[in-house]
């Protein structure tokens, strides 16, 4: 296994062993060959070209449409896929806006395949403010927008120097899973994953699923087959799986910018806090993964967690909180 | 000089890597740094010594042996062992190896200047291996790798524009000691991973004698400084010598401009590295 860009521009798929380095996705449930409200979703780990957005709008393309063919409802690419991470002094010139003509062609694939997409870019506002964000694609249109809220400012990072702060954890309805179901998505990006208030939020909006998307640099401790980062992000998204009895999609991405290399290991883990499908390894690859609707009512059946959650005690201690400190 | 181990705190293991995984990395890392610049090719200058041997193995794993150039440059007051380990060191891996002796333009230049003090003298090697591995670059089309570790850069102890000098350097953030593990890992010769560490710029040269410690120490201190960011103070209270502790903390301060590009003088309202900021890999 090198680490290396493919060349092709394709990312090859993997849904189960093929190459001994995916775990297996769960089987379909025994008796049930087009489970209700089952949808199956792609991570594509992907290596962008730092700061070339029409090779790496190219290269989404062919691969949405790869998802699509293998039956994916939805196809998730990591933080700034369309961008590269550390762009530095590139933030301002290669931002999109909603409109943007690259957005479109997104918007475009989302339509003629019949899949929604999340992929991460640089978004100007009309403010010519710059954002950190990820845009939810279905069915033609811009569903959603989530702009980073933490912007990781040390170490290695710089993220503050570049570009600014979102606001806000909003929840969203998504089409997936055909009509009659409901799911609920919100997007964390990152980052924003190490602020368990923020997963809270999506929760308490009731989440059916957490969208990770991230570009995480591996460093930290060498040993034990995994970088240190690698152990943080398997700790938070079996976590947080768990405690909010939602599925969590973690699309990390591939590669290396100015040596640092983003570790990969994109995952699914389902309601009980299973890592249920996993890229084991930081090459390009597309994990395919089914989720379940009965899962998530299995394990909130077992886990009444959401259900005896005090949001009134969580108001109440938030609100004198705050009016403590505004009293200073 | 410490001579008797001082151990010390009970992280004891703190410099231990995964072999596979860290092998793995860099062998990404070079793939991806050599073919992202449109090259296939890298180029090594192989003294002999675990840290070039360790590059060279790791090129190829990464490349394989027709994409990796090892060049061999003593001189003539070079260890003959050297030569043995370099040539062994090619064998194992089944790449030739290239050797271009040094002698006559060291020595057409010091005629001119024989008062030069060995330290001119191990410089002035260490720059002509350097200008000899960039123009075989271009002949070559082959990307130079660096060999120096992360402890001689942390003390400063290479040649500025002289082995310090690479296009892409895989073992820059392993220590000494992480240096060997991987070394053992790959399977290098038994005389590469037991000898005493030298720049072997003259005879008899030993690293740990000219840095006065050991790099076992070296190393265990520089980590508890650097990686771990404790103060002074609170390594000395780990039980390292306080000597030690602040030889290694004045050759890093001391040594700082050696590991950052030259200072412009600042006029414009957009200086390079300080407003003017692009990646290397700036639209790759």
């Amino acid at each position: 296994m090198v680490l290396e860009r493919s060349r092709t521009g394709v990312i090859p798929t993997v849904a189960g062993v093929p190459d001994g380095r995916v775990d297996a996705p769960s089987p379909a449930p025994e008796g049930v060959t087009d489970p209700a409200g089952s949808v199956m979703v792609a991570l594509a780990q992907f290596y962008p070209r730092l700061g070339d957005v029409g090779a790496n709008v190219g290269a989404h393309l062919t691969t949405i449409a790869s998802a699509a063919a293998a039956g994916a409802g939805l196809v998730v690419f990591p933080e700034l896929s369309i961008t590269g991470y550390f762009l530095k002094d590139q933030v301002p010139e290669i931002a999109l806006t909603i409109g943007s003509p690259e957005v479109g062609a997104l918007r475009d694939a989302s339509r003629e395949g019949g899949i929604d997409i999340v992929a991460g870019l640089i978004l100007e506002s009309d403010e010519h403010r710059f954002y950190n964000a990820a845009l939810y694609i279905s069915g033609g249109d811009v569903l959603h927008v989530h702009r980073k809220v933490y912007l990781p400012t040390y170490g290695l990072f710089d993220e503050q120097r570049y570009v600014a702060a979102g606001d806000r954890f909003r929840a969203f309805a998504v089409p997936i899973g055909g009509a009659g179901h409901r799911w609920r998505a919100g997007i964390l990006i990152c980052e924003d994953l190490w602020h368990p208030s923020a997963a809270a939020l999506l929760a308490r909006q009731g989440v059916d699923l957490i969208i990770c998307p991230s570009a995480s640099p591996g460093r930290g401790q060498l040993q034990g087959e995994a970088v240190g980062t690698a152990s943080s992000y398997d700790v938070m998204t079996r976590t947080y799986a768990q405690l909010f009895t939602t599925y969590v999609l973690y699309c990390n991405r591939s590669g290396f910018e100015d040596g640092v290399g983003f570790w990969g290991g994109s995952r699914v883990v389902d309601p009980v806090g299973t890592v249920v499908a996993e890229i084991r390894g930081a090459h390009e690859s597309m994990l395919l993964h089914r989720l379940e609707r009965s899962a998530i009512r299995r394990a909130r059946v077992a886990y009444p967690l959401l259900r005896d959650e005090r949001n009134d005690v969580n108001d109440a201690e938030t609100d004198r909180l705050r009016r403590r400190h505004a009293r200073g | 000089m410490s001579t008797t181990p001082r151990p010390i705190d009970s992280d004891a293991d703190t410099l231990a890597v995964d072999a596979p995984f860290v092998i793995e990395l860099l062998r990404g890392f070079i793939a991806d740094g050599v073919r992202k610049v449109g090259f296939e090719r890298v180029i090594v200058g192989l003294s002999g010594g675990v840290d070039s041997s360790l590059v060279t193995a790791l090129a190829v794993s990464s490349l394989g042996t027709d994409n990796v150039v090892a060049v061999f440059m003593p001189y003539r007051s070079s260890d003959p062992q050297s030569r043995i380990d370099a040539l062994a060191v090619c064998e194992s891996l089944g790449v030739g190896a290239e050797i271009v002796d040094i002698t006559p333009q060291v020595d057409a230049y010091f005629d001119r200047f024989p008062d030069a003090d060995r330290t001119r003298r191990g410089n002035k090697m260490a720059r002509e291996r350097m200008s000899i591995l960039y123009d075989h670059s271009m002949a070559e089309r082959a990307l130079v790798l660096g060999t120096s570790n992360k402890t001689e850069l942390l003390l400063g102890y290479g040649t500025l524009f002289g082995d310090m000098a690479s296009a892409l350097n895989p073992i820059g953030d392993l220590y000494k000691t992480q240096v060997y593990a991987l070394a053992r890992a790959l399977g290098l010769p038994q005389s590469v991973l037991t000898k005493a560490p030298s720049a072997d710029l003259w005879a008899g040269q030993s690293d740990e004698d000219e840095l006065g410690m050991r790099y076992a120490v070296v190393d265990q201190v520089l980590h508890r400084l650097v990686d771990e960011r404790r103060s002074r103070a609170e390594v000395i209270a780990l039980g390292f010598d306080a000597v030690d502790v602040d030889g290694i903390v004045a050759r890093m301060r001391g040594s700082q401009y050696k590991r950052r590009p030259p200072v412009i003088a600042k006029l414009s309202n957009r200086t390079i590295d300080r407003e003017f900021r692009y990646p290397r890999d700036w639209g790759r």
